[in-house]
């Protein structure tokens, strides 16, 4: 029960994988659309406010079948990518890391669009006057004061991801060593009669790895909240 | 001829316009609060632009409509001390200070750091956070931190809005020194009688725009 065996560390390094590259893939999209969103006016806002949602309040399976129609083979996004980058996403594990990305992004798009409006843009305006560039202003000014913001949103991601199952069976489909990630493998491992050990092992596995995101994200708010407490005191 | 200065700009729905031109020293606007004070002084700094109009700084022209001219804020070389003062408050008093020195050209740092700490009596506050200054010492980094970036000219916003009683005596007395040691052209916002006719070489009267 101490161990974990040679399928079961394949199941873990496969999830950290997936959610690790999809959290990166995503992040500069997500950013740039929190920015758009906390900082643009622009007509149609509305509308993209509500599309970068959509994954959040869709079904995870509708979602999923969206993505066959876009992904797919003769699907014009998943034309464009397999031609042009030579990517393609189904039935493999890059398909369940553009799932993960796809349903992490709504959360990722809040935290930092939260953080992004909470920035005095007062102190923008007097880094201007003191002589930064918008560039130089947005580097020492902007990002820093919606760093933990925008880390929350990374961790957020990351958690969110990591426990992605409807659009991923649906999109990837559930192959071992390709796209069965953790909450896959347990719902594999419920369909077999006398797995019980196995799923409580999985199980615990994935309470453990949602603890320790926790903690993670814990620390960093508290990080960020002790930087707080020193401008304080 | 400091400031050139004849705009229109638009503040909420109402329209101001300005025109004045001053000569060296400090030029005092005085008006109640909500007379658009604040909005030409962002106007002149470049981070509103006006409707129309011209404006120039000791010969520089910042904003020309006609002539279709607007430096951005960065190249104004303008020392802008906010009434609300503004310090970065992820940094230390150090780096805030250190801020627009950085930034400036070596031949635009008419002002050494060690000179700026003496003249303004901040040496001491250098590695506090500036949620832990007092108001008269916070307004002092305000007032080296603009100092310290190279300005051209000075844009005063009530800078003794946020200090106490007991220290606007030192305020003032500083930017006396300020106005009378730099020869910097000032531009002194304030709707304080007595502190205006004791600072100002002029007093430009700034009426409220209803509307």
């Amino acid at each position: 029960m101490t161990s974990l065996s040679p399928q079961e560390w394949e199941v873990l390094l496969l999830s950290l994988k997936v959610s690790t590259v999809a959290i990166l893939a995503v992040l500069p999209l997500a950013f740039a659309l929190a920015w758009m969103l906390a900082r643009w006016r622009f007509p149609g806002k509305v509308l993209v406010d509500a599309l970068v949602h959509l994954p959040l309040v869709l079904p995870p399976v509708v979602t999923g079948w969206l993505l066959l129609l876009a992904f797919g083979t003769n699907a014009p996004l998943g034309r464009f990518f397999s031609e042009y980058l030579g990517l393609t996403f189904l039935f493999r594990w890059t398909g369940a890391a553009l799932a993960a990305a796809v349903m992490a992004l709504p959360l990722m798009v809040r935290a930092m669009r939260l953080s992004l409006e909470a920035v005095d843009t007062r102190l923008e305006s007097a880094a201007r006057t003191l002589g930064a560039s918008r560039l130089r202003t947005f580097a020492s000014i902007t990002l820093p004061l919606a760093s933990s913001g925008i880390l929350a949103g990374l961790v957020l991601g990351l958690a969110r991801s990591v426990g992605e199952f409807g659009a991923t069976i649906t999109f990837a489909s559930n192959i071992p060593g390709e796209t069965q990630t953790l909450p896959l493998a347990i719902y594999s491992a419920l369909q077999i009669p006398g797995s019980e050990l196995q799923v409580v092992r999985l199980a615990v596995l994935s309470v453990l790895l949602s603890v320790g995101a926790l903690v993670l994200s814990e620390w960093l708010a508290r990080r960020s909240g002790q930087g707080k407490v020193r401008h304080v005191l | 001829m400091s400031f050139d200065v004849d705009v229109t700009i638009r503040r909420g729905s109402s329209r101001l316009s300005y025109t004045f031109k001053t000569g060296k020293g400090l030029t005092a606007l005085f008006g109640p609060s909500g007379a658009g004070k604040t909005s030409l002084l962002d106007a002149i700094a470049g981070l509103v632009r006006p409707l129309s109009g011209r404006i120039a700084v000791s010969g520089t022209v910042l904003f020309d409509k006609a002539e279709r001219i607007n430096l951005h804020p960065e190249q104004r070389r303008c020392g802008y001390v906010f009434q609300d003062l503004r310090l970065f408050p992820h940094k230390s008093v150090r780096a805030n200070l250190e801020f627009g020195w950085k930034l400036a050209a070596y031949h635009e740092r008419w002002l050494s750091f060690e000179t700026a700490l003496d003249f303004l009596g901040i040496g001491h506050l250098l590695d506090r956070m500036p949620a832990t200054l007092s108001g008269g010492e916070a307004q002092r980094v305000a007032i080296g931190r603009a100092l310290l970036s190279g300005p051209r000219f000075l844009l005063l916003d009530e800078p003794l809005a946020s200090v106490d009683a007991e220290r606007r005596g030192e305020i003032l007395r500083l930017i006396e020194r300020v106005r009378d040691e730099l020869a910097l052209p000032i531009l002194y916002v304030s709707h304080d009688r007595p502190e205006v006719e004791r600072l100002a070489d002029r007093i430009i009267p700034v009426e409220r725009v209803e509307g």
